[in-house]
Formats: C-alpha cells, structure tokens, sequence
C-alpha cells in the first residue's frame, strides 16, 4: 500500500510535498493538475501514484495557466480541485487567476505555489506571495510538516466557506524536508460533477462562470476576503507560543517558525522572546495581531525572502497606534535580516543576539582555526552535465558550429539542466549568453535577429529543451516564422521533463497516470508553422555540428533542429552501459598532445579523469555511463570504446 | 516558554544537548505505525509524542538530545535513499525526524547533503545550524571534510567512505585533491572518533557501486551511536522495497557493519 494512503491515526514519515498532497486527499480532493518544476514536482507526482485508488483525475498540463483552468473547470462544477506549481508557474498563470479570482470558484480549489528562496533550483527567488495581495485572495504558509497536511485539507473548505480560491505556499525547505506527519481520515467522496449556468449573470454559484459585471464582482470578492479575515482570527493555525510579557515579540511563518524557535532556545531567550506564529498570512487578522502587538514594544518579522509580512503589519500597526503604542520593528526593512537569500537558524540567531544582546554560542577557537585550515584544502565542487548527459555533446557541437562559423554567434538559453550550459565550469567553453524564464530564449533570438538594420550581424541560436518547447516556446516561434526572424532553434529532445524527475509530457505516450496517450511531435508543429527542420542524434558530433553550420549559413529562414538523445538519468537508460570504455596509454599524448587536454579541460565529463602521476586521462568506470562520445573528442583516437553485448 | 514539549514517558532520561550516557528506548516490537493520541494541547506546531514504546531497550553507547546527523555525498551517490531509510527506522523508534534536504540542480553532478534531526521532543528546523552536527556520514571522502568545515565540533564523529569522486575542478587541473592521508589526518585532528572505509569496492564488489550508501548504513547502525539495528533495517526495507532488491541490501548492510 502507498504511503500517502496510510490509514488515519498512524504517524509516517512525510515530505513536505506529500504531506500537501495527503491533505488534499483527506479533504477529498477530485482532480489535479499541475506543470513540474522544483521544488513543487512530488505533489502532483504523488497524487497521480494514487489516482487510480482514489478515483481522481491528476494530470500534467502543458504549462501552470493550463493547469490552473484544468482545476478551475472542476471547481466550477463542484469539484475540489488542487493545481500545483513552482513560484515562476504563479507568474504564467496570472493572467488567467486575475479573472478567476474575480469570478469567483464553487468546489473548493487551492493554488499550491511552492517557492525557492535562496534559488537552490531556480535562476530567480520570486516569490508569490505578493499575488495573494494582488488578486485578493486568502493566503496560507504551514509551518511544518502536520501544518503541511493540515492546512491543505482547511485550505480546501476555506475556499468553499468563500467561494474564492485559496493560496497555500510552501518553501523548498519545507516542500523538500520530511518529518512525522498523524494521518486524518481519508473521506469517501460522492460528489458529481455538475455545472450550473442557467441562472442570472449576477449570481455566480448559478449563473455563468465570468468576472463581469466587474465592479459588483470586485465588490464581493473583497467581501470573501473579509470573510477570510474573521475566520483567520480564530484560526489555530495562528498561534503564539512564550512568557505572558516578552521583552521581542517575534512574527513569523512557513520553515522561518521553525528557525526561529531553534534561535530562541539555542540563545537560551525563552524567557524573554515570543512567537507568534502565523498560518493565515493574508489577509492578517487584525484584531489577533492587535492582541499580540500589544505585548511589547520590540517587534521582529522573520520571513522570506521579501518583507510582505513585515510591510503588513507596519500597514496594521500604522492604524492602531492609540492601541498598540510606538514600535520598534526589526526585519528586512531595517536590514537587521538579510534583504535577500535564504534565512537559516544562524542568521536568526545572529539577528536575535544583536537585538536581545546576548551572545551565540561559540565552539572554541582553536578548533575553527582547524576547520578553516581544512576547509582551505578542499576543492569546489561544481554542478555540472551528468556522465553521459547528452547536453554535453549538444553543447559541444553547438560550440564547434559556431567557432567554424566564426562569426561571434552566440546561443539565447532557456529553462532546463541544459542552463548550466551557461554556467562556467559545467563546460569548458562558453555559448549561452542569456538566461531567463521559460521560452524566452526564443523570443530574445527573435528581438536579436531583428536588430540587422542597426548593424548587428551575428548568427543567432535559441536552445530549448523537449517539456520547454510545449510550457511557453510555440508562440515565439510563430512569432520568427511571422515576423521572418533568422535564428536557428535547437530542441534539446531528451524525451521527458528531466531536470525535475522525469515527469511525462505531451511528447511522449503515458501520461502523468500512466495511460496511454497520443503523442505530440515537435517536428510535425514546427515543420508546420513553415520551418525548415532536421533531426539529429547529439552523440554523433561530427553529423550535428555539420547540421549546425548548414543552417547558420542560410539566411532568410527559419531553421529548428531537433536533437534527440535520452536522458542518461532517465530510467530507460541508468545503470546501462552502451559502450566499456578505456584510454589507450600508450596513445594519449597528456599535456604533450597539443590538444591543450579537450578532454579533461574542455569536455568535463566527471567520468573522464587526469591521472596525475602517469599524465594520461584515464575513465572512470564506476561513475561513467558509457556513451562512448568522449571517444570521439579525443584528436590522437585515443579513448576506445569497446559494445557492451547484453 | 515550552518551545519544544518534553515527554518523560517516552524516554528514562532525555539530556538536552549533553553528550552523557542515556538509556533509551530502541526500536522494539511495536506495529509499524504507531497510533499517536492528539490531546487538547496538541496545537499546530507542538505535538506530543505520546506514544507508550513498548519496545525493548537498547543501550546505546553515546547519544545527545537532539541528534544532529548529516549524510553527504555526490549527487547520484544515494545520499537521499540513505538519509530516507535511516530516518524511516529512527521514525518507527520513535523518534521526530526531520530531514532537511535540497534536490533539483544540486543533484547533477554537485555536492549533495541531507540534514537529520533526531528528537524525542519535537519537530526541529530541517537545517542544522553551524557546528552543531553530531555525526556525519560522507559517502565521498572530501564531502565530509567539507561538511565538517561548517558543522564540525569537537565532539563529533564522521563515518567517511574512502572512494573519491573529482570534482570538476580538479579534473581540469585548477584545484588539487587531497591526499586520503591528509584526509584521515584532519579527520583524526577535528572528530572525537572517525572512520574511512571503503564501502564503494565492496559495493562493486557486490556488483553495483551505488549500494555503497547502505553499506555505509550498515557501518552506522554498527557504531552503536543511534537505536537502529539489522531488525529495523529489515524492516524498513521489506516496507519500502520489492522482495527480488531485499536481499542484496541486507548483504550490503552486513559488508558494512564488518567495516567498523
Ligand atoms: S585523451 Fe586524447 S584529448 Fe585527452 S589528452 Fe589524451 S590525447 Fe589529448
Ligand atoms: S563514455 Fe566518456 S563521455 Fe560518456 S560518460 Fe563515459 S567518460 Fe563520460
């Protein structure tokens, strides 16, 4: 039996992310869906694990605006209904949230935004707690792991109480982190999908579906955010915990109550600092926080990553100063906490000991000067392409194209592993020159090839990877097609949504619950959008890179090649090794070959490393996945591949 | 302020943050979820953990309230498989666990590391603050000294396999790697007790390399540090792994705890 359907009362272990999905189940949630992207990817994944059990519907949309109408259809016809995404998702969903905020919902529906302060896999910290203001919807942050599940089940019938979907956030160290979780009851649902649309305009749990007439609509969506607000007064997810009269009164939420908690007793403050500990975060409940207020004139907001919290309870404060007194506040604004970043039970503390003047505790000087003695003698150790990543060899080729071509082109990247080509040292050249969110890559290739009449006259490539391609890449590339952009568009095809986990997508034949489904191909969409395309397999450099240059060469269309090559930590493929591969020592010429080591300093596979005392690169068997491309890198023919016959 | 509940009931003796000897309750006989009751003062946030551990008593030779353990390594090296089955057999002890763990990018080639905390009292902080970790467990040997660089302290003990994975950098040439002597020597200068094995030759051995983060499990439970055992190691894995993968874990937990 799946963990995730335990029976009630026993106690498990839960990520974070699975404990958000149990929740959704215990409040009976029906569908699902969701677009991967870390830290937010076991939650959908989970739900799917157990759909076929629970009678759910889970799937993986094409992109998070999609999941987000995907799970509003239900809720329209009385369904609950979860959709489940990373901070950035939030951002491509806006649009379509603005409107269904102000429609309103009907079955209870929860947007899960689960964000990455510290960008720990991510190329932004955004977060997504300011839309929760913007679209004036209820806000919930769990603070730990039982939180995780609990105040997803509450989330569900807070938005049934208000008719208005509600936001819950987590954090990658709560998503990603695990801890004992008590399971509820998992409830038998009975409910049937029914739309209802034939009563008047203004009604909107009888009428159609839409935002207008928007300012009676604005009008009673602020009203539900009331309602919210009354029913967080009460809530137990808010809670204060230390003496009657703190000297600090700090305010926090999400995995920061649990840092703080840490600070406090690891400076030994209980006596003298409290917490009050805030599930509801938006809108704050008022007559609570006038409550705590009151207990103390120093007041510390710990949260991440920017000040929201902090900006809304100086906004309380400011109206309340007859009640509550003068405060100092000490957080993000004051600087007392850093502006940005991850916060951690260190930060805390150093910002607890400066406030409350005590000391941390300190482990002896001596000791610390070892530790930095041996900290110095260790090297980095830096992301880089796996053994057998086929977005090395892509890159390679990419490279050799555009050192051939010799014009100073240059690749617009995209979001995926195939980022960390931007990054020195994962390879040991440079190609991707702009990185930012999904799709754009194309759609700044488009902006570049366009800039000819002001005297720019490089060669313009755009990378996008298989799951990028369906998210966010189609529209920018009717855009080159239309507005006869010259780029050339590699699709990094390695059949499946690697960086996240493999999740499936609309290229392929399963889907997230594992049936089977039509597969949609990316050279069919682009040769039908008029452009020119060519299939290739990255491990075959010399083939690809000759490509490459073919199409760099011809002006006035647009060129997409497709290279495809599974991932090397996809399951097809782990632990196979296609080829056994070895240095002939006596033909690698080391630092005499001339090659200046392309393989060890150039290539980067970790599985092809320098031997220090013969001077000869040698393979690593026990980390390489037999590819066999570094075998054709090496100009002296010196690293042979030898079939593994299975 | 009762930031964490205690519950004498659970234990005989709880020290907080001493590293005394205390009797504690070791994984037992008890069902493999226990039912917990959730009283009036079972806020969010604060849970008792009120369970009556029948289970039989194990002594166990060094243990500190919290426990602080970090499991590091290489991604792709198992660490998150590791740091899951130990904190499944500390949860079914008894124990909260938090494990505190960064996926994602890091996995692709970086170092990885996965924070346990272990309480009889509540749920901690899924990061460890700075010199506070009590054991650490280094699947690649310069992984530990760079964990040890930030959570080292003078009581602490590190468990390291001894095969080294080069980093990037060093591959290159840009940086050096040290020498395993002058691993096993800063080792000896900054823990209170240490061990190097190399439980990847015996995984490949085994025929599979990534087994070494259960050999090194099995090293672990051997060391007596923690109330976990081959039983609980059974158990955890009969749970959690189809029958025809049991087997060659269970011998790989055996290599291991022939190595200390
Ligand atoms: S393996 Fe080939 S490329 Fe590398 S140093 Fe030897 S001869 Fe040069
Ligand atoms: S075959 Fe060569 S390039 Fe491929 S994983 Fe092994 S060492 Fe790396």
């Amino acid at each position: 039996m799946s963990k995730l359907l335990s029976p009630a009362k026993t106690e498990v272990l839960f990520m974070g992310n699975e404990a958000i999905a149990r929740g959704a189940l215990e409040a009976g949630l029906s569908v699902a869906a969701g677009y991967p992207g870390t830290p937010s990817s076991e939650v959908i994944e989970n739900l799917a694990s157990v759909a076929g059990q629970r009678n759910l519907y889970v799937e993986w949309s094409t992109n998070e605006k999609v999941a987000v109408e995907v799970a509003a259809a239900a809720s329209f016809a009385g369904l609950r209904s979860m959709c489940v995404m990373k901070q950035n998702g939030v951002n491509v969903a806006s649009d379509f949230l603005l409107h269904l905020t102000a429609s309103g919902t009907r079955g209870g529906m929860v947007l899960v935004s689960c964000e990455d302060p510290g960008a720990l896999s991510s190329v932004n910290e955004g977060e997504s707690r300011y839309f929760a203001r913007m679209l004036e919807i209820p806000l919930l942050e769990p603070a730990n792991f039982q939180e995780a599940k609990d105040l997803t089940k509450w989330a569900f019938e807070l938005s049934e109480k208000i008719h208005n979907i509600v936001m819950l956030r987590s954090v990658t160290r709560m998503s990603h982190a695990s801890g004992n979780v008590i399971c509820g009851s998992l409830t038998d649902k009975s409910r049937v999908a029914r739309f209802v649309y034939d009563g008047p305009i203004t009604d909107p749990l009888r009428g159609p579906v839409i935002s207008t007439p928007v300012v009676a609509k604005h009008r009673l969506q602020q009203e539900k955010l009331e309602k919210a607000k009354k029913l967080f007064e009460e809530s137990p997810f808010n809670k204060y915990f230390g003496p009657k009269k703190p000297q600090l009164l700090i305010i926090t939420s999400s995995v920061c109550f649990l840092y703080s908690q840490e600070a406090v007793s690891s400076l030994g403050l209980q006596k003298r600092a409290g917490i009050l500990k805030l599930g509801c975060t938006w809108p704050l409940p008022e007559r609570l926080l006038k409550k705590y207020l009151r207990l103390t004139d120093k007041i510390m907001i710990v949260e991440e990553v920017l000040p929201f919290m902090e900006e809304s309870v100086k906004v309380l404060a400011a109206g309340m100063p007859k009640e509550i007194g003068l405060k100092t506040f000490y957080g993000k604004i004051d600087k007392t906490l850093p502006a940005v970043g991850e916060l951690n039970p260190d930060i805390i503390c150093a910002a607890l000991s400066k406030v409350m003047k005590v000391k941390c505790k300190s482990i002896p000087a001596a000791y610390v000067k070892g530790l930095q003695k041996a900290a110095a003698l260790i090297p980095p150790r830096d992301q880089t392409f796996c053994p057998g990543c086929p977005h090395r060899a892509s890159f390679w080729s990419i490279n050799t194209a555009l050192k051939r071509d010799g014009r100073e082109g240059f690749v617009c990247g995209d979001i995926g592993c195939y980022a960390m080509a931007a990054l020195t040292p994962a390879i040991g050249f440079h190609t991707v020159r702009t990185l930012h969110s999904m799709g754009s890559g194309t759609g700044l290739a488009c902006g570049f090839a366009k800039l000819g009449a002001f005297g720019f006259d490089k060669p313009v490539l755009s990378v996008c990877g298989d799951s990028t391609f369906y998210h966010a890449v189609i529209p920018a590339l009717i855009n080159a097609q239309h507005n006869r952009a010259d780029i050339t568009f590699v699709v990094l095809d390695n059949a499946g949504t690697a960086m996240t986990g493999f999740q499936p997508h609309p290229g392929l034949t399963t889907s997230a619950m594992g049936e089977a489904v039509p597969a949609v191909d990316i050279a069919q969409i682009c040769a039908a959008i008029g452009a020119k395309v060519a299939i290739s397999d990255p491990f075959d450099l010399d083939g690809t890179s000759k490509l490459l240059n073919s199409f760099m060469e011809q002006s006035g269309s647009l060129n997409v090649l497709i290279l495809r090559q599974i991932c090397a930590l996809s399951p097809e493929k782990k632990g196979k090794k296609k080829f056994e591969m070895r240095v002939d020592e006596a033909l690698c010429l080391g630092e005499d070959c001339g090659c200046n080591r392309l393989c060890t300093r150039i290539f980067r596979c970790p599985a092809l490393t320098w031997d220090r005392t013969k001077k000869k690169a040698v393979v690593d068997e026990v980390i390489c996945a037999g590819c066999g491309v570094c075998s054709s890198i090496c100009p002296q023919k010196a690293i042979m591949k030898t079939e593994v016959i299975s | 302020m009762k930031h964490c509940v205690s519950n004498a009931k659970l234990h005989s003796k709880v020290y907080r943050g001493g590293k005394e000897e205390a009797t504690l309750h070791a994984p037992g006989r008890q069902q493999s979820y226990r039912v917990i009751r959730r009283g009036a003062d079972n806020a969010p946030g604060i849970r008792r953990a009120g369970v009556a551990n029948k289970g039989r008593r194990r002594k166990v030779a060094w243990y500190k309230e919290p426990m602080n353990i970090i499991i590091t390594g290489v991604g792709g090296q198992g660490n998150v498989m590791a740091s899951r089955v130990l904190a499944g057999m500390l949860v079914d002890a008894g124990y909260f666990v938090t494990i505190g763990e960064t996926f994602g990018m890091s996995q692709r080639g970086g170092s990885v590391m996965s924070h346990l905390r272990v309480s009889s009292r509540c749920a901690l902080s899924p990061q460890i603050p700075q010199g506070r970790a009590d054991i650490i467990v280094a699947l690649e040997p310069v992984e530990a000294i760079r964990v040890l660089s930030k959570y080292g302290n003078p009581a602490v003990t590190v468990l390291s396999n001894s095969r080294v994975v080069y980093p990037i950098g060093v591959i290159t040439g840009d940086f050096n790697y040290p020498s395993l002597d002058k691993i096993k020597a800063i080792f000896d200068k900054l823990t209170v007790r240490n061990w190097l094995i190399n439980a990847t030759s015996v995984a490949v051995e085994m025929g599979n390399p990534v087994l070494s983060n259960i050999v090194m499990i099995g090293a672990l439970a051997k060391m007596n540090l923690l109330p976990i055992d081959r039983r609980a190691f059974e158990k955890e894995i009969t749970k959690n792994m189809p029958a025809d993968k049991r087997r060659i874990n269970f011998a790989a937990f055996d290599a291991g705890a022939k190595m200390v």
